[in-house]
């Protein structure tokens, strides 16, 4: 019988993830105005790890989110799904080099600000030149920045909030 | 620890600006360099927005006066009944069109790319 060893780490991913995905879940279910404009409540649990546990595991709880999340919703393999892994995997790129960001500094609400505009970034650069190839998209650009600002700003103080109340 | 350390506050003034920023840079047609002048969809005058100058259309119902200045040109009168296109004021972005129906005017600013593949009126 083989049997795999499972390590705190991987309890851990697992437990997170399984809130990230609820997040993404519940999140589906609310309605939006613009095709792409959500508020992302999923990035709060990958806020949170990232804080606690650093960036290796952060990125696993959110690709296993996007993964997860998508099969759930029906969404796995549609444009929408490639379109939420590009923009995850943007706004781990731009994680890892915030890294270099002192936490002492620069908290949650600084990463949920730059995750959030590398998540659009990502994802009109992928629609730009898959889904909509003309410029025409630029023109949604200040429209979800705008969006991506105030709840990258949310989702960051959220997720202050939490570490904040756990550690105290 | 503070829920928004001194960094942070950084962060949302740069974004903050970087969002505004954004709206003029990409929802403005371009700079506009040229007025075109039409009667009956035919151009009769077509000048750079670079001095002023008047301009008179002769249509069917009298003199449509065009004003150009640096940047910008109006409809400064028009014999018209309704007086929309005077009434539309300065206009100083590309793709920005003032029409004189009555009078089968009309008076549209260009810039380096065309906003539209065609217009019709």
């Amino acid at each position: 019988m083989i049997e795999l060893k499972v390590t705190a780490a991987d309890r851990r991913i697992a437990r997170y993830s399984a809130a990230a995905i609820a997040l993404t879940i519940a999140e589906a279910a609310i309605p939006t105005p613009l095709p792409g404009v959500k508020p992302g409540l999923a990035n709060i649990i990958v806020l949170v790890v990232l804080a606690k546990h650093g960036w290796r595991e952060a990125a696993w709880v959110s690709v296993l989110r996007v993964l997860a999340g998508s099969l759930l919703v029906g969404q796995f393999l549609a444009p929408g799904f490639f379109l939420g892994l590009t923009g995850a995997t943007a706004a781990l790129i731009v994680l890892a080099l915030a890294e270099a960001l002192p936490w002492k500094w620069f908290g949650t609400v600084t990463r949920s600000i730059l995750a959030a505009f590398a998540h659009i970034g990502g994802q009109v650069l992928l629609a730009r030149v898959w889904l909509v190839p003309h410029d025409g998209v630029y023109y949604l650009v200040p429209i979800f920045a705008t969006f991506a600002l105030v709840f990258g700003v949310i989702n960051g103080l959220v997720a202050a909030r939490l570490l904040a109340e756990e550690s105290a | 620890m503070a829920l928004v350390r001194a960094g942070d506050w950084v962060v949302i003034a740069l974004a903050v600006v970087v969002v505004v920023a954004s709206f003029p840079f990409l929802w403005r047609g371009g700079p506009a360099e040229r007025v075109v002048v039409r009667l009956d969809g035919h151009i009769v005058g077509e000048y750079p927005l670079t001095a002023k100058r008047r301009v008179d259309v002769a249509g069917p119902l009298g003199t449509t006066v065009v004003e150009v200045e640096p940047g910008r040109a109006r409809v400064l009168s028009d014999p018209g009944p309704r007086q929309y296109c005077v009434k539309q004021g300065w206009l100083s972005r590309a793709n920005a069109v003032a029409i004189c129906a009555p009078n089968h005017v009309s008076v549209a600013l260009v810039g380096r790319t065309p906003g539209y593949d065609s217009i019709t009126f």
